[in-house]
């Protein structure tokens, strides 16, 4: 059931990073290693914190749930249980699974052969995540700064956060982080039809071939990147969309890089006072 | 660590242009542009640059673009009084904006909403023609019609946005202005007025999958490159005849999280989540001040928010 016809063959031991071959086994189609038993380790004591919390909170709701960073008095130091200790406590949860879910894709492509992209992708997404819950919080002085864990609770410190702001719009990184969210989306959906419509072609048609892929986009745009590239442009925009995301919220907040009650809306105060022609009327 | 980690390519080969298939013996002297190479785009990519197909409908696609284009920019040159300096000092903030709410769905004078009509107009022929291509280039080859579909979903919020949702609030006013921050400030108006859009939840779907898109190119881009040393990347030859590379890119997420796609699937999986944010984006904004005057409240009506928010700022 759980191995793929020609899965035997590369159920090899080896490869791991920790503890040699005491955990290095599969659980159905999961393979374990020590970094799997970390995974489920903070994984299920943050499931449980949430659900705690939620139940000490009375709200059983999902859409309402949501667990709160400390208040502001209590800086950057451990808060009491009730009064954000829990948030605390699920966001080293939350940290720790990440990390052992990217150490246990390390030792999973040194099992398979293959090269480090996929961990390497995934630190991008850690990376957008710590820098919402510690690194913007730490350089404001507060862990309050950190978003709430629920569903619609997180999007309401959205709103919050950007109109702090002025208008987050504004913002020229998080301009690029959109534009390369944009891009990403439009490159995969292109690049899913190409493969798409090459592998399943009209009726009575042969299956076609990577010759029929570049005909067709030099058709069509004047320009094909060819089979290995779009995966090179594909995932260096959709890190970049992630990486840029970090970098336009870390550098919203710390009073050393924004005054307080500076808004994105004046920040481009600089453009036409930069040029000479500023003095011009109209 | 002196591994090659298939980053940028090394080495590039460079031979005469290729052409591109006419198997049918009709496009090939349709298709104009010399091919050039470009050594910058050959360290990520194929180096050659054309040629291409531009046929009737590029060709109009191409010059009611510009159009569009060109519009635009006398529209914006008339709001700082046709002055070239204030039209690069203002640039970001300037733009060629929609007809006032008093002309409702009528054709008002040029300099108030008539030329973004005409620029709009341009604009729409524009996207549709190139749309046409989208279809007609893969018909020559006797592909199938996935891009055309897939344009056709961003074409569709698109139409939504400057098109249907207009007709049906029974104002131009509606559409989106032709500039820079312009356009920024109609998109938060646009949630302002409508009691924030986070509460629309086709627009939260549609950021799931904007999200989910960037989160599948990047599992996807690394799987293959993380592969290429197998031939991962000749990914319909691993279609037709799977090879050791899809055996051990299936293998990697099947043992990550316990579930795979095949080379084949994965693509699938890609084209769905790309259109659906469009998809489910449109749906959003067509329901928006026609059904749906205030989100909030309808998500407090429906047991999802809470009056007066569930976050206010740090405590």
């Amino acid at each position: 059931m759980a191995l793929l016809s020609f899965e035997k063959k590369y159920r090899v031991p080896g490869g791991t990073l920790i503890g040699r071959d005491l955990f290095d086994f599969w659980v159905g189609p999961f393979y374990v290693g020590f970094f799997g038993v970390s995974t489920i380790f903070f994984a299920a004591l943050g499931s449980i914190m949430i659900f705690w919390g939620a139940a000490q909170q009375g709200v059983w709701n999902p859409w309402l749930i949501s667990i709160e960073p400390p208040p502001l008095e209590y800086g950057l130091k451990m808060a009491p249980m009730n009064d954000g200790g829990l948030w605390q406590v699920i966001t080293l949860c939350a940290i720790g699974a990440f990390g052992s879910w990217m150490l246990r894709q390390v030792e999973i492509t040194r099992k398979l052969g293959m090269d480090y992209h996929i961990p390497f992708a995934f630190s991008f997404a850690i990376f957008a995540y710590v820098s919402l819950v510690v690194i913007r919080p730490v350089l404001m002085g507060a862990w309050a700064h950190g978003f709430p864990y629920g569903i619609f609770s997180h999007l309401d410190w959205v709103s919050y956060t950007g109109y702090q702001y002025g208008n987050f719009h504004y913002n020229p990184i998080h301009m690029l982080a959109i534009a390369c969210f944009f891009t990403t989306t439009m490159l995969l959906a292109l690049h899913g039809s190409l493969i798409l419509s090459a592998a399943n072609p009209e009726k009575g048609e042969e299956a076609k071939t990577p010759d029929h892929e570049d005909t067709y986009f030099r058709d069509f745009i004047g320009y094909s990147i060819g089979t290995l590239g779009i995966h090179r442009i594909g995932l260096f925009v959709a890190l970049s969309a992630g990486w840029w995301s970090g970098i336009c919220i870390i550098i919203s907040g710390p009073s050393w890089l924004m005054p307080d009650g500076e808004s994105w809306i004046e920040w481009w105060d600089w453009w036409p006072n930069f040029f000479t022609f500023a003095s011009i009327g109209g | 660590m002196a591994e090659y980690h298939n980053i940028l390519t090394q080495v590039q080969v460079r031979g005469p242009a290729e052409m591109g298939l006419d198997e049918k013996g009709l496009v090939a002297k349709e298709r104009g542009v010399e091919p050039r190479f470009s050594s910058i785009l050959g360290y990520v990519g194929n180096a050659q640059l054309g040629p291409i197909h531009l046929g009737m409908f590029g060709t109009i696609a191409f010059f009611l673009g510009t159009a569009w284009f060109f519009l635009t920019g006398i529209g914006m040159l008339q709001s700082v009084d046709w002055s070239w300096q204030a039209l690069w000092r203002d640039l970001w903030w300037i733009s060629l904006d929609p007809p006032g709410e008093e002309y409702g769905l009528g054709f008002p004078p040029i300099w108030e909403g008539g030329l973004y009509l005409i620029a709009s107009t341009c604009l729409l022929i524009a996207v549709l023609s190139w749309w046409i291509r989208s279809y007609l280039r893969a018909n020559e080859l006797g592909m199938g019609k996935h891009v055309c579909w897939a344009f056709a979903a961003a074409i569709w919020l698109f139409l939504v946005i400057g098109l249907f949702r207009p007709v049906a609030m029974g104002t131009w006013s509606e559409m989106v202005p032709y500039g820079i921050f312009p356009h920024l400030d109609w998109t938060n108006y646009l949630s302002l007025n409508h009691g924030n859009l986070f509460y629309n939840p086709f627009h939260a779907l549609s950021i799931v999958f904007l999200y989910g898109s960037a989160l599948l190119f990047a599992m996807h881009g690394a799987t293959i490159l993380a592969t290429s040393r197998m031939g991962g990347d000749r990914e319909l030859e691993q279609i037709y005849d799977r090879g050791t590379a899809s055996e051990r890119a299936a293998l990697f997420w099947r043992w990550t999280m316990g579930f795979n796609a095949s080379m084949e699937g994965i693509h699938r999986w890609a084209w769905w989540f790309a259109i659906l944010c469009p998809i489910t984006g449109g749906i959003g904004i067509l329901l928006t001040g026609t059904v749906v005057d205030d989100w909030f409240s309808w998500a407090v009506l429906h047991g999802f928010a809470i009056e007066g928010g569930l976050y206010n700022g740090p405590s």
